[in-house]
């Protein structure tokens, strides 16, 4: 009786290589072939049906697919700055602090302790323009005595999901940045002092580029996240008002499972993919740079 | 070029001293180095003048102005730092002009003055790398050059050259001399090494737990030391120190050896001394160089020979005190081997057993 005989380094790697293909390879292969398809969830036999580029040459030509786009590129862009920006100064302030640093530290975390969604039905209470606490605060200061509809008008709701992405994530920054305050070795800013900068100057020419990787890493990681905004979006407006709101995501999300479209939703998230590996790609290069200008090597 | 002076300069961390009212005047143009054992005060003492150290009392005074509420660029002062502190992401030619482009002088005076101490230091191939490309000696001169351009009143150099080799730092060391006759800047220099402070200052000052225990020239220092600590300190090796009762005139040991008072000190009947003499001037008869007026010859059985070419450290055991003596023209010694040792009085030491204090008159 003849066995069949596998090559020793397959059968080694075989149990790998079933796992891989079972939770990573097949869904992936199987996502960009019905991709090409006019597949509907609730026709499952529609996935057989080849349409070839249709369904991307669809997403490209589509302005509302374009609009989110642009729309999550904006969340990112302004995200990312403002909470760059706001993670510096925190992390500044909290390296000056010389009691209950710990505490502070702690304290910082709190709010990537929350899930997304549950900090997106808090933002919805606080921004809900009857009975939320934003409107209510102003109108007892007497600010305002009309009812401000943040979540409602179209530019307000943006800002007000931009306000609760900035307040979960400020800390990703203010952790990093803390972390790199606390590398900066004392040496070359006493010698910065010594040559005659001022605080500023010192910041300027040594503790910044002393940060900068740690900006990067802390860019990289906050522009996946970006790019793949969901939860907050979704729980805060659903993308509305009339898709004021709409993200890459939840685009794609009411395509595949609401509208059950799933071809053209997995077309458009193989097109959104890029978007995440540009900014990831473009922060690591940064990163790289940035660390080479130090001296740490790659 | 500026006179520094310090006047009851106190360090405090909270409720602990730690520079306990120091005086100090440097002259212009003076090559002062502080030295001690860690922990003694000498880097405080050496911050606060920088201005990187708050001053807890009295007045560090540059060039005749008090400096104690300058910051550190304000007090025209230039630091060279233990770890080189080279702006890593720099290269060595900005590194080098960075505070003329801070205090905003023009591109051509930056690049003179770079290029100036650049070939003062042998720089001129390096000026397009960066710190990480340079060997421990080449960023110890990227340093210095950064200490020069600055064209200060006062070099300050805090423990520049301990992280180097023990052969650069023999070079280093003659090239910061050779680097302070061509400027003839004022140096206050601070090492826990005694060798760099004698070859380098013009004067020393000695401290130890937030004092100055003596400032003086080198010779000054090695030859009348003012207690036992700065004899220990300086000179390598060590000086031999034992203790000892002066009777009838005489210093006497605790096994009865019996040795005449030193010419030069004073004693009291029945008083409790130290007795110092260096290697230098306690050898084998016959392997010496027999100089001074008052000598005394002692007995001693060498313990272990460290023989280092041209002569040999011999450790033998007087009144129950190890002592190292030196041995000129040596000979093959063996361990247990009696020698008549040669004592010249004239260059010994005596202090208080108690203080610690010279005896001398």
């Amino acid at each position: 009786m003849k066995r069949l005989k596998l090559p020793q380094w397959l059968v080694l790697l075989l149990p790998a290589i079933i796992i891989l293909s079972a939770v990573v390879l097949i869904p992936l292969v199987l996502s960009l072939y019905s991709s090409f398809t006019s597949y509907r969830l609730t026709r499952p036999d529609s996935i057989f049906n080849w349409v070839g580029l249709f369904n991307y040459e669809k997403a490209i030509t589509d302005a509302k697919f374009w609009a989110a786009f642009g729309r999550t590129v904006l969340l990112l862009t302004v995200a990312l700055n403002l909470e760059m920006l706001l993670g510096l100064g925190i992390a500044i302030m909290v390296s000056k602090v010389t009691r209950g640093q710990r505490l502070l530290r702690t304290m910082m975390m709190f709010p990537m302790m929350f899930s997304p969604i549950l900090v997106g039905f808090q933002f919805k209470f606080i921004f809900n323009d009857n009975v939320g606490l934003v409107n209510n605060a102003l109108q007892s200061l007497g600010i305002t005595d009309t009812a401000i509809p943040w979540l409602v008008d179209g530019n307000l709701a943006m800002f007000s999901i931009i306000f609760a992405e900035v307040w979960t994530s400020t800390s990703v920054f203010g952790i990093l940045i803390l972390a790199g305050l606390y590398a900066i070795p004392r040496d070359p800013l006493e010698a910065a002092k010594v040559d005659g900068c001022t605080a500023l100057q010192s910041f300027r020419y040594v503790t910044l580029p002393f940060l900068m990787p740690f900006i990067y890493i802390a860019m990289a990681i906050r522009s996946l996240d970006v790019a793949r905004a969901y939860d907050i979006v979704q729980i805060m407006t659903n993308g509305g008002p009339a898709r004021r709101t709409e993200l890459l995501w939840t685009l794609i999300g009411r395509t595949g499972y609401v509208d059950a479209r799933m071809g053209y939703a997995n077309a458009m998230g193989y097109i959104s993919i890029f978007l995440a590996i540009f900014f990831t790609v473009y922060f690591f290069k940064k990163l790289t740079k940035s660390r080479q200008e130090l001296g740490m090597g790659m | 070029m500026a006179q520094v002076h310090l006047r009851n300069v106190v360090k405090k961390y909270g409720p602990l001293e730690v520079v306990h009212a120091i005086n100090l005047d440097i002259a212009d143009g003076e090559f002062v180095v502080l030295v001690g054992p860690s922990g003694c005060g000498k880097s405080t003492t050496l911050r606060m003048v920088a201005g990187l150290e708050a001053i807890s009392g009295g007045d560090v005074q540059i060039g005749g102005r008090v400096v104690n509420d300058l910051p550190p660029r304000d007090r025209n002062i230039s630091m060279v730092f233990q770890n080189y502190a080279l702006y890593p992401h720099m290269t060595v030619r900005e590194n080098l002009g960075f505070s003329l482009h801070i205090a905003k002088h023009s591109q051509a005076d930056i690049d003179k003055a770079v290029n100036e101490a650049a070939d003062i230091l042998s720089l001129t191939p390096l000026l397009d790398r960066k710190p990480g490309a340079l060997s421990g000696g080449q960023r110890q001169r990227v340093a210095m050059g950064r200490a020069i351009v600055r064209d200060p009143e006062v070099f300050l150099f805090d423990e520049p050259l301990s992280n180097l080799d023990a052969k650069l730092r023999t070079q280093m060391r003659v090239e910061i001399k050779k680097l302070h006759q061509k400027l003839g800047s004022t140096i206050i220099y601070v090492t826990h090494d005694q060798i760099e402070a004698m070859t380098l200052a013009d004067r020393i000052v000695i401290m130890r737990d937030g004092h100055i225990e003596q400032v003086g020239t080198p010779l000054e220092v090695f030859e009348n030391p003012i207690n036992t600590f700065v004899a220990t300190f300086i000179g390598s090796p060590p000086m031999n120190l034992l203790d000892g009762v002066v009777k009838d005139g005489q210093i006497e040991f605790a096994d009865g050896t019996r040795l005449p008072v030193p010419p030069g000190y004073f004693t009291d009947e029945g008083q409790a001394i130290t007795f110092g003499v260096r290697a230098d001037n306690i050898m084998p008869v016959g392997h010496a160089l027999p100089r001074g007026e008052h000598m005394a010859e002692v007995e001693m059985t060498v313990d272990l020979t460290e023989p280092l070419g041209t002569e040999t450290l011999l450790f033998a055991v007087l009144a129950g005190t190890e002592v190292q003596a030196k041995m000129l023209n040596p000979r093959p010694v063996h361990r247990g081997e009696r020698m008549t040792f040669q004592i010249m009085l004239d260059k010994c030491h005596l202090f208080d057993a108690e203080t610690g204090d010279t005896q001398k008159k």
